[in-house]
Formats: C-alpha cells, structure tokens, sequence
C-alpha cells in the first residue's frame, strides 16, 4: 500500500517535470499550490516530532526516555519526506546539485538548506549516542543542541514567509514563533499517531499513563497554537491596511475562511482541545488518538490558508487605486490542486510513514520492556521475559 | 616677452587648444556610453524607466505587444500561466471615479527583494541597476515570484519553442524584464516597450540614464510630479511614476 502511494508520488514527479508545471493546478497568480502545503506542513511537523525526545533529554522527564529514539526517527522520516517533496517540485530539479553548491546567504531558503541536512546530521548523532551504552552519557547535550537546532529551523521555515513583505497575509516577524508553536502541537500529534499506530502494528499498547500524560502535552500546544493564531490575526487586524486581506481570509475567502474556520480552529484546534479535556473522554487512549488525528489533518488546513489563500489575495500595486489588467491584477486568483499534485504531495507522506515502518523493522526502537530502573514501565500488559 | 614667458605661454596655449578639442570628445564618449564587447558593467550608470499615465492610452497595448515581440514571449491560450514580463493595467480611483492606464514591468529595484530571497544568487542585479535571472542558476523554486511586490515575475510553465537568439528562456526557470538588455549592450539606447509607445504617439514610457543629470529622463524626472510604486517598502526602483 505505501509502495502503490510512493510509486504513485513519483509517477506524478516525473510527469510534472516531463510536461511542465502547466499540467498542476499552479499559475503565474498561484506560484505554491499543494506539494508546498505538504512540504511545510511536514517540515514544520518534523521539528516538532523531537519533542518527546528533548522533553527527555533537555527537560529531564525520564518516562519520556524509552520513547525519545523513536521520537528521532519520526523527525528525520518525516522531514526527509516533506523535503523530498518541496525538491521533487522545484521547476529544475535536476539542478539541486546547483542549490546545494551555490549559496546567497541573505535568503532564508539558502539558510534554511543548512538548517535541514544539519537536522538529519545533529538528530543522526543524537540517536546514535541514545542508542549506544557507550556515548549514553552525551546525549543529553546532543539532545541539547537537536533541541535548539529545530527551535531555529522552524523559526526559519515561518521566516520563509514572515519576511515576505509584498505579501499582506504574511509580512509579519510573528509568523517565526508561530510557526514553532504550531511544529510543537503538529509534530506531538504525528508522533502519537506513529507510536500508537507501530505499537498495535506490533500488537502492543502504549502505557497508559504515559498515552495520558502525552496527550496532555498535546492539548497544551494545541491551545498555544490556537492563541498564536488568534495574536496573529488580531495583530494584522490593528492595522487598517490589512483589513482587506484579513477580511478575506476570516470572513469573504470563500473556501479559505471556511477552511480556516472548519478546518484549522474548529476540528483541528476546538475539537482536539474538547476530546483532552472534556471530564468524559480526557486521558483516554481512543479520544488522544482521534485529537491527534484531527490535529494532524489541521495542519495541512492551516498551511493551505496560509500559503495558497495568501497568494490568491491579489497584491496592491497602486495603493487607492482599483487595478484590473490582463495578468488578473485586482482580482480573487483561482486554485485547484490537480491530482498530479496530490499524488506527490501524498508520496511525500508515504516516504516518511515508510522510513518510519523500516527503522521500525531494523532498529530496536521501542523497547520489548523498559529495564532501565528510571523509567516506569512503557508498555501494558508487561513485556516479555527475555 | 622674454624666452622663457614666450615659452610658458605657448605652453599654456597649446594646453588650452588641445583640452578645447578634446573635451567634447570626451563628453561626447561619455553621452553615447558606448561600452565595448566585454567591458565590465559599471555603476557609473543606472537604468531605469519613467512612465507618465497622462500620456498612457488607455486600451492601446503596443508596450506589451512590442516587448512580447522582441523578447519573443508567445500566447498559447492560457493567460494564467503564460510569462507576462509587461502588462497595462487600468486603474480607477475609487473615490473620485478618475481612470488611468499604466504599464507595469520589473521595478528594477536598487534594493530588490528578489534577489534577496533566491537561494542560489540566480536573481542578481547588475551595475547598471538592471535586476536579471541567470538561466542556468535558477533552480525554480518561485521564491523570487513570492517576493516581488510588482507581480513582475513569471514562471516558464511548459516548454518552448522559436526562442530569440539574444533572449534565452526556459521551462522551469523564472524569467521577467530585462529592460532590454541585448538592446542596451549593443547600443540601442533604448527598450522596446519605449520606442513602441512613441511610435504610437504617446511618449509615455521614457528610457535613460538616471544618473546622468543631462538625460531626457532626468529632466523629465526634474519636471513632472512622480513616485515609485509601493514607495512604502523604500526597494528605490529604477521605474518611476507620475500620474497616479
């Protein structure tokens, strides 16, 4: 099944790149359309998906330590296939050996290029001393650095589009913590729906404590998320020359503010918070499964309203003015995702959810039983006598 | 008048006449700017633009035509996703109901967003003030269409066909005004979109060197009100406004 999608994925890479980008949903209005919202949404959830990691290593919370490798291997699974996809879209992607050798330091993209294959580089080590007795006693500070690291990449990644000033929907430096934020609740949701899903896969259940105790580090980012996203909007509403864009987007836009409203503060912000906290349903294995689920499918809402509804603003060029032109100046821009688009922004999920599947195959990734005399039992029904 | 003074004077003379013949010479190298096959670019120059929207007719596309001509852009049918490296776009106060028309291209900023933005340095800005995309750096990412205000950059969406000799595009790369750069290496002394308007009659679109006080846009520049679009973002583009 991950074969047929990841086959699929690239079946649409080489078609998009053998016709050209006219054969997507994309334009010269719509430069990023869905592979973009993907992409981002991946890698801001990556970043994200080493926090049970570094709530073990960096903060001390040792009943998080048993589950901190697998933590490290949804990062970098998940960040490789967000990055595969942003790749496999480029108009030149024969040319990557050009991004990687040519650099102009005042873009963040060229920055943020560091920042990536240092994730895969500083998250590798990190793992290697987790799992080697011998570099155990290091990995607190790699744990460390991984930790501040991603703190930066995010931070870069929300750059990306906070320093885009010719946009109005973005032009904000709030999109940089916002976007780390938003990786915190993203990337706890992914990896609980990783962790939960490989231990049924392998015909064990999460403890429930510990299930319990995650979901509420869920809930309490989903929260900061949502007021982040409430201190953006109420920080571009202060000024009246975005009252336009806001207005789209909140009100007017359509599919945007439904998606915005639905999609990314109904179900993937009120909802979750409803499942984790509510005295009924709070601290239960299927409620903080489902609030992941749902939290993981508002992330690709929140960035499709971000990325897509921000471009199909149209931009002032003359302030004041009404503008309409043949290249559709003063106009709503239309988008629809084609299914090449969809096949390749979906392969990218599967690359992650394989590379995930595999490490699970090869590496002893969550312990059979946790003999380290710190940590509570992980698992329940107790593991196996060796 | 002694030997000596006689010969001073001469000297000074001969200093005179020949700094008299020479100098306008010299002007006249400087005005034609004449630079030789594969002298380096200076910033001694800077090119840039002026459009008066009073001259500017509203309904006439020859700027567009001409420059679709030169640069060898096509209509295949498909407005949303053909290159636009120029368009005329119409415009209405709001408030008053009082209708301009104005063509609108790269800004050639002197602080150009996109080439901050490009992760590779394909979009780069030349000396003599015009921004440019290297064809065979840009990895097409679109970053660059991101981040210019003007809508000025378009990206190649399929492949092409009886491409110009001096103007090389390509499927996947971004492309935009070049404010005729073939033309003015070669010493035109003009940009298509230019000499299409005042052939049309209109004059509304003026090319020259900003930096020279003497140039017919400098004057112009002196003497008519004008702006730079989204002055508010402070990018000193090298196309200037007046009229809206």
């Amino acid at each position: 099944m991950l074969g047929a999608v990841l086959g699929a994925g690239f079946a649409a890479f080489v078609y998009m790149e053998v016709n050209g980008h006219h054969v997507t949903g994309m334009d010269n209005q719509v430069v990023w359309g869905l592979p973009h919202v993907f992409a981002v949404f991946l890698i801001v959830a990556a970043s994200g998906a080493l926090n049970v990691a570094s709530v073990a290593s960096v903060f001390g919370k040792v009943e998080y330590k048993p589950l901190a490798p697998f933590s490290g291997v949804v990062a970098v699974a998940v960040m490789a296939g967000g990055l595969a996809i942003l790749a496999a879209d480029l108009g030149r992607p024969d040319r990557l050996i050009v991004a990687m050798t040519h650099f102009n330091f005042k873009s963040i993209f060229a920055l943020n290029m560091f920042l990536y294959s240092g994730f895969f580089a500083i998250v590798a080590v990190y793992l290697w001393f987790m799992m080697e007795r011998r570099m155990n006693r290091w990995s607190g500070m790699a744990g460390l650095a991984a930790f501040l690291w991603r703190l930066i990449l995010t931070t870069g990644t929300g750059s990306i589009f906070g320093f885009l000033v010719a946009r109005e929907a973005y032009d904000s430096a709030l999109l940089g913590p916002t976007f780390v934020i938003y990786s915190f609740s993203y990337g706890t949701a992914i990896f609980l729906v990783a962790a939960l899903g490989a231990l049924r896969w392998d015909g064990r259940v999460l403890d429930d404590a510990l299930t319990a105790r995650l979901g509420r580090l869920l809930g309490i980012f989903t929260a900061a998320s949502l007021y982040m996203t409430v201190v953006f909007h109420l920080t571009k509403l202060y000024v009246t020359r975005y009252h336009g864009v806001e207005a789209f987007i909140l009100a007017e836009g359509g599919a945007y503010t439904a998606l915005f409203w639905g999609g990314q503060v109904v179900l993937g912000g009120i909802v979750p918070l409803a499942l984790l906290y509510s005295p009924r349903t709070g601290g239960r294995r299927a409620a903080i499964l489902a609030a992941s689920v749902l939290v993981v499918l508002g992330g690709p809402a929140q960035m499709y309203v971000a990325i897509v509804g921000a471009q199909a603003f149209p931009q002032p060029i003359f302030p004041g003015w009404q503008e309409s032109s043949r290249f559709f100046d003063g106009e709503i821009h239309p988008y629809a995702a084609s299914l090449p688009e969809l096949l390749l922004s979906l392969g990218g999920v599967a690359l992650a959810a394989a590379m995930i599947a595999v490490a699970l195959k090869v590496l002893p990734l969550i312990p059979d039983s946790c003999t380290d005399s710190s940590s509570p039992p992980l698992t329940s029904p107790p593991a196996r006598p060796r | 008048m002694s030997g000596n003074a006689r010969r001073g004077f001469l000297g000074t003379a001969a200093a005179a006449l020949a700094g008299a013949a020479l100098a306008p010479g010299i002007r006249l190298i400087d005005l034609a700017v004449a630079r030789a096959p594969g002298e380096a670019v200076t910033g001694k120059v800077r090119w840039g633009l002026l459009i008066d929207s009073n001259q500017c007719a509203t309904g006439c596309t020859d700027c567009v035509t001409a420059c679709n001509r030169e640069n060898g852009l096509q209509d295949t049918g498909r407005p949303r996703i053909d290159a636009q490296w120029i368009r005329k776009i119409d415009l209405k106060d709001a408030k008053t109901g009082r209708e301009q028309s104005a063509p609108v291209m790269c800004q050639h900023c002197a602080h150009p967003p996109c080439v901050d933005v490009c992760p590779t340095g394909a979009s780069f800005k030349r000396a003599d003030g015009i921004v440019l995309v290297d064809r065979h750096t840009c990895i097409g990412c679109r970053y660059c269409v991101m981040a210019c205000p003007y809508k000025a950059r378009s990206f190649v969406h399929e492949n092409l066909a009886d491409q110009k000799p001096d103007v090389p595009r390509g499927k996947g790369c971004v492309e935009g005004c070049t404010l005729c750069v073939h033309k003015i290496d070669r010493g035109d002394g003009n940009t298509a979109c230019a000499e299409a308007c005042t052939s049309a009659g209109h004059g509304a679109i003026t090319f020259g060197d900003l930096n020279d006080p003497a140039s017919t846009i400098s004057k112009r520049l002196r003497e008519l009100p004008n702006r730079a679009l989204r002055a508010d973002l402070r990018l000193d583009p090298g196309v200037r406004y007046s009229g809206v």
